[in-house]
């Protein structure tokens, strides 16, 4: 009955969506849309403008967005810190299989996450995607060897300092520009080199090691709650 | 493969994704249905990239299909070793 009743409203939904979306009708831009798609690129010398727009334009609403990830990873581990009494921990040790392939798939996946937040002004993707994909080559660990644990200071420590060195950046743009998170301070440089785009390059490897160390502490969190004390 | 052709290749995914997304609700082993919503976020990311998001095709493969269906699979296995801890106990 209940999924009766769910499939009815989402054809209700759907077919309300359907009105409402002017299908395969270009619309054009306006105001300040139309500002971003054309001068975006000549305003930061940024080859992704979806870039130029997270990080530029849209600086202090990305910033709001590492908060709400921190806080929310914040919360889970306050939920599962929690020690509970009898916990049945007797985990199968990870297959062969799964031990060789994430020793040999977790260097070039680190790698691959720090270039993918360290060219985010360059190609698609950017800091949450890059520390996407660091958070899933440290989940690899975890699984190969479920006795891991991973050093919660230190983490905290990169998350911390990258959070705290954003409002910095963002204060630099507030005293030498007049507005928080303005692109300057940093040369623009030339257009699609790595060392272009001013402060938008240091802006998203911060991001990407502070959404990377979040990530993985939540999977650390996750694959270890509620085991014995001793432990 | 002309742009025509692709109408179709699409169609098909979008009724990939579709009948994964129903079997996900109609499934009652949670491993199948946990899956089945990561194959939705992989065929969502495929269709991203297709009508020229690549940044937000990356964001729905990474994020997702391999971190959330990760993340669920872990709730999955430890409630159940909550629920055998608990048996033991009574």
């Amino acid at each position: 009955m209940k999924a009766v009743v769910s499939v009815i409203m989402l054809a209700l939904l759907g077919s309300m969506l359907w009105q409402a979306i002017p299908l395969a009708e270009p619309i054009a831009l306006r105001g300040v849309a139309e500002h971003y798609a054309t001068m975006g690129v000549a305003d930061n010398h940024a080859a992704n403008l979806v870039t130029a727009v997270i990080v530029n334009y849209r600086g202090l609403d990305t910033l709001g967005e590492v908060v709400v990830l921190f806080l929310s990873v914040t919360g889970i581990g306050f939920v599962l810190r929690r020690k509970r009494g009898l916990v049945l921990h007797n985990p199968r040790p990870a297959s062969e299989l799964t031990r060789t392939g994430a020793n040999l798939l977790f260097a070039p996946l680190l790698l691959f996450g720090a270039y993918v937040f360290i060219h985010g002004h360059l190609t698609p993707g950017g800091g949450f995607q890059g520390g996407a994909v660091v958070a899933s080559a440290v989940l690899l660990l975890l699984l190969a060897d479920r006795d891991r644990h991973l050093p919660h200071g230190l983490m905290s420590w990169v998350e911390s300092l990258s959070g705290l060195t954003y409002v910095l950046v963002g204060l630099i743009g507030l005293v030498s520009a007049g507005s928080f998170l303005a692109n300057t301070g940093l040369g623009l440089g030339e257009w699609g080199r790595l060392s272009s785009g001013g402060l938008i390059p240091v802006i998203y490897v911060l991001i990407g090691l502070k959404v990377g160390s979040e990530l993985a502490a939540l999977l650390d969190l996750m694959t270890h709650s509620g085991e014995a004390e001793e432990r | 493969m002309n742009s025509g052709a692709l109408i179709y290749v699409d169609m098909f995914i979008c009724t990939i994704m579709l009948a994964s997304a129903g079997m996900a609700m109609w499934l009652r082993n949670l491993v199948s249905a946990v899956l089945l919503t990561g194959a939705v976020s992989l065929v969502a990311s495929y269709l991203f990239l297709r009508m020229g998001a690549p940044d937000v095709a990356m964001t729905e493969a990474a994020i997702g299909s391999a971190l959330t269906t990760v993340i669920f699979l872990i709730a999955v296995r430890r409630t159940e070793e909550e629920e055998r801890a608990e048996e033991v106990k009574r």
